[in-house]
C-alpha cells in the first residue's frame, strides 16, 4: 500500500509517501506561510523529487483534526481534491494520535498538545504496548488544568510535544507531580510521516475506515463561534 | 486541434458552492449550485466559519454532479478554474485547495478568476452576441463597480461604491423594517406595493468622482426617518419605505451607469451581479436605455446570483490569453478588478 500523507493542522505544512516498509519522502516546514501556498507545492516536490507516479496512490491520509480550522480545511480540500481526482479513499487520522505516534515503542507515557486557544489544549495521552499503540484518553479540547489532572492521576512519567508545550510549560513546571520530557526538535510538531504511518496501524487495526472524498469532512472537536454564541443565548433565555 | 474547450468552475466565495462546465466560455453543459441561504437566514447573515465548513462538506458532490449533468469526464476537461477573490477568505479557501488539488492529480491547468471578473461574463453566457467593448455596472451584496470592459479579460473600474455595496444597504434597510435577511428579494417584492415617490430620501453624489457611489447616507436617512416616526408615534408604511428606498438606489444607479455610457461613446451596457436580478433595477435600465438608444444587457436571473457557470465563462478568456496559475495560488480576499 502506497500513501500520500498530509498535515497542516497547526503551523506546521507536512506532505509525506509513506510504504508498508518505509518513509519514501517527508516535506516538512514549521513557519508563517500560509498552508494554501505551501501544501500543495510541497507535495509536487515529494512526488516530483522521487518520480512518484500519482496513479499509483492507493489512498490519501490526512490530519482530520483537531487544530486550526483554516489549516484542516486547506488539509482537508486537498485531500478530498486529490482523492476525488484519483478515484481513491482518504484515511482520516486523528492530529493528536498521529503526533504520539511519533515516539513508537517508548514505555513512558505519551501526551502531545496543541495550542487550542481560549486557555484550552488539543491534547490526549497514548502508551505503547510493545509495538501496539493505544489511546489512554483520546484526543478532546480540555484546560491545561484538565489535562494536569488527567496525567498526574496515572502517576508516570510522560513525554510532552506540540505547540502547546511552550505556551503551557509555565503552568505544567507547576501543576505536574509526574517526571516530563519535552520531546527533541525532528518529534516536537506534526509530520506527515507520522499520519501516513498511523493510517496503515490503524487501516490493520480496523480503527478507521475509509472515506470516500465526498463523505470526508474534518472533526474540529469545536463548534463555531457564531453556532456557541447563539446556544448560549438560547440556553439564557430558556432559564427566564 | 481540438475545436471545443472545456472548462470546469469552482466558486466558492461567499454561501454558495458551486460547480459547472462550461464550454467555449458561451455555452453551459451544467451549473449547479448547493446555496447556503437558509442556514444563515437564522443568523441574520452569512457567518464566515459556518460558510467554509459548509463548503468543504459539499464541495465534491457539488463538482461530481457538475460533471455528470455535462456528460464529461475530469479526463476530458480542459482546465481547472476558481474563483481567487474577493470574497471570505476561509470560504474561497475551500474552493482553491480543492481545485488545485483536481488540477494537479489530473493534469491540467489552473485558472484563478476574479468573481467579480466573473459576474461581468455571466452576460457572455445569456447573450451570445454581446463582445467587448462595453460598459458594466455590477451589483451585489459586497460589490458595486462601474466597469468598462475594454477586451476580453481587460477591465477599467470607472466608478465603485466609497462605502457600502447596494446590496449592503438593503440587507440594512431590510433589516430595520422587519424583512430579515436576505433583503434585496425581499425589499424588491414589498417595494410593488408601495409608493416610491412617498417619502423623499437623498441620492449621494461624490464630489470630483462622478462615478462614485454612496449608500451610507441613504441607509442613515432611511434608519433616521425610521426613528423619526417612531419617535412622533407615527406609523411607518414598511411598502413606501422600501419602495423609497429602491427608487433612490435605482436613480443613482442609473444616472451614473447611463452618463458613463455616454461619455464612453459606447452604445453597449451590461448589468451583473447578485442585485441585477431585481425587477426594478431591470425595468429602470430597460426603459431608459430604450430611451438613449442604447443596447441593455443582462444575464439570465441563475447567472446573476453567485454561480460558477460565469467563473467558467470568465476563465475561458483567461485561458485563451494564456492566463495559468500555479500551485501556490492563494486565495486573495480584497483581489482588485483588472489585476494579474
Amino acid at each position: 500500500m502506497q500513501i500520500l500523507a498530509i498535515d497542516s493542522s497547526s503551523l506546521v505544512a507536512s506532505a509525506a509517501i509513506v510504504t508498508e516498509e518505509k518513509l519514501l519522502a517527508e516535506y516538512t516546514t514549521d513557519f508563517k506561510k500560509t498552508h494554501s501556498q505551501t501544501l500543495l507545492p510541497m507535495i509536487d516536490a515529494v512526488t516530483s523529487m522521487t518520480g512518484f507516479d500519482l496513479k499509483d496512490l492507493d489512498a490519501i491520509a490526512v490530519a482530520a483534526g483537531p487544530g486550526s480550522f483554516t489549516g484542516l480545511r486547506i488539509g482537508s480540500a486537498t485531500a478530498k481534491g486529490l482523492a476525488q481526482a484519483l478515484e481513491i479513499p482518504i484515511l482520516p487520522v486523528p492530529t493528536v494520535d498521529a503526533m504520539a505516534y511519533h515516539f513508537f515503542g517508548t514505555q513512558m507515557l505519551i501526551c502531545p498538545l496543541m495550542d487550542a486557544r481560549r486557555d484550552q489544549v488539543y491534547t490526549g495521552l497514548y502508551r505503547f504496548h510493545q509495538d501496539v499503540f493505544e489511546t489512554v484518553w483520546p484526543q478532546c479540547a480540555v484546560s491545561a488544568e484538565a489535562l494536569a489532572e488527567q496525567i498526574n492521576m496515572r502517576k508516570e512519567p510522560v513525554i510532552l510535544n506540540g505547540d502547546g508545550v511552550p505556551v503551557q510549560m509555565e503552568y505544567l513546571q507547576a501543576h505536574l507531580q509526574v517526571p516530563f520530557f519535552v520531546a527533541p526538535p525532528h518529534v516536537a510538531r506534526q509530520r506527515a510521516g507520522s499520519v501516513g504511518a498511523l493510517a496503515l496501524f490503524y487501516l490493520r487495526q480496523g480503527k478507521i475506515a475509509p472515506e470516500e472524498a465526498w463523505q470526508h469532512k474534518p472533526e474540529y472537536l469545536r463548534v463555531s463561534q457564531a453556532e456557541r454564541e447563539r446556544k448560549e443565548k438560547g440556553a439564557g433565555s430558556d432559564e427566564h | 486541434m481540438k475545436e471545443d474547450i472545456l472548462i470546469l468552475a469552482i466558486e466558492s466565495s461567499c454561501d454558495e458552492t458551486a460547480a459547472s462546465v462550461v464550454k467555449n466560455g458561451r455555452t453551459v453543459l451544467s451549473n449547479v449550485i448547493f446555496s447556503q441561504i437558509a442556514l444563515h437566514t437564522q443568523y441574520g447573515g452569512v457567518v464566515p466559519e459556518i460558510a467554509s465548513r459548509k463548503h468543504i462538506e459539499k464541495i465534491n458532490q457539488v463538482i461530481s454532479e457538475a460533471l455528470q449533468q455535462a456528460g464529461v469526464t475530469l479526463a476530458e476537461i480542459d482546465a481547472v478554474a476558481v474563483t481567487y477573490g474577493p470574497g471570505l477568505v476561509g470560504a474561497l479557501l475551500v474552493g482553491v485547495a480543492t481545485a488545485k488539488a483536481l488540477a494537479f492529480a489530473a493534469k491540467k491547468p489552473l485558472i484563478g478568476v476574479h468573481h467579480i471578473e466573473g459576474h461581468i461574463c455571466a452576460n457572455y453566457i445569456t447573450n451570445p452576441e454581446l463582445e467587448p467593448p462595453f460598459i458594466c455596472l455590477v451589483v451585489s451584496g459586497g460589490h458595486t463597480h462601474l466597469v468598462r470592459v475594454t477586451d476580453y479579460g481587460k477591465y477599467e473600474i470607472l466608478g465603485r461604491t466609497r462605502d457600502d455595496a447596494a446590496g449592503e444597504a438593503y440587507d440594512k434597510v431590510a433589516r430595520a423594517i422587519g424583512l430579515g435577511y436576505p433583503g434585496g428579494p425581499k425589499i424588491d417584492k414589498l417595494a410593488k406595493e408601495g409608493n416610491p415617490k412617498a417619502i423623499p430620501f437623498p441620492r449621494a453624489h461624490v464630489a470630483d468622482a462622478p462615478y462614485d457611489f454612496s449608500f451610507s447616507g441613504l441607509k442613515s436617512a432611511v434608519l433616521n426617518y425610521l426613528n423619526s416616526c417612531e419617535m412622533k408615534g407615527e406609523p411607518v408604511n414598511p411598502a413606501d419605505v422600501a419602495a423609497s428606498f429602491q427608487d433612490a438606489v435605482v436613480d443613482v444607479l442609473v444616472t451614473r451607469a447611463i452618463m458613463a455610457v455616454k461619455e464612453s461613446g459606447m452604445n453597449r451596457f451590461a448589468i451583473a451581479g447578485g442585485v441585477a436580478s431585481n425587477s426594478a433595477i431591470r425595468s429602470a435600465f430597460t426603459e431608459r436605455c430604450r430611451q438613449e438608444g442604447i443596447v441593455f444587457y443582462r444575464p439570465e436571473p441563475v447567472f446573476c446570483t453567485d454561480n460558477a457557470a460565469m467563473i467558467g465563462s470568465a476563465a475561458y478568456y483567461e485561458y485563451q490569453n494564456g492566463v495559468r496559475h500555479g500551485w501556490d495560488l492563494n486565495a486573495i480576499p480584497n483581489l482588485k478588478l483588472g489585476e494579474r
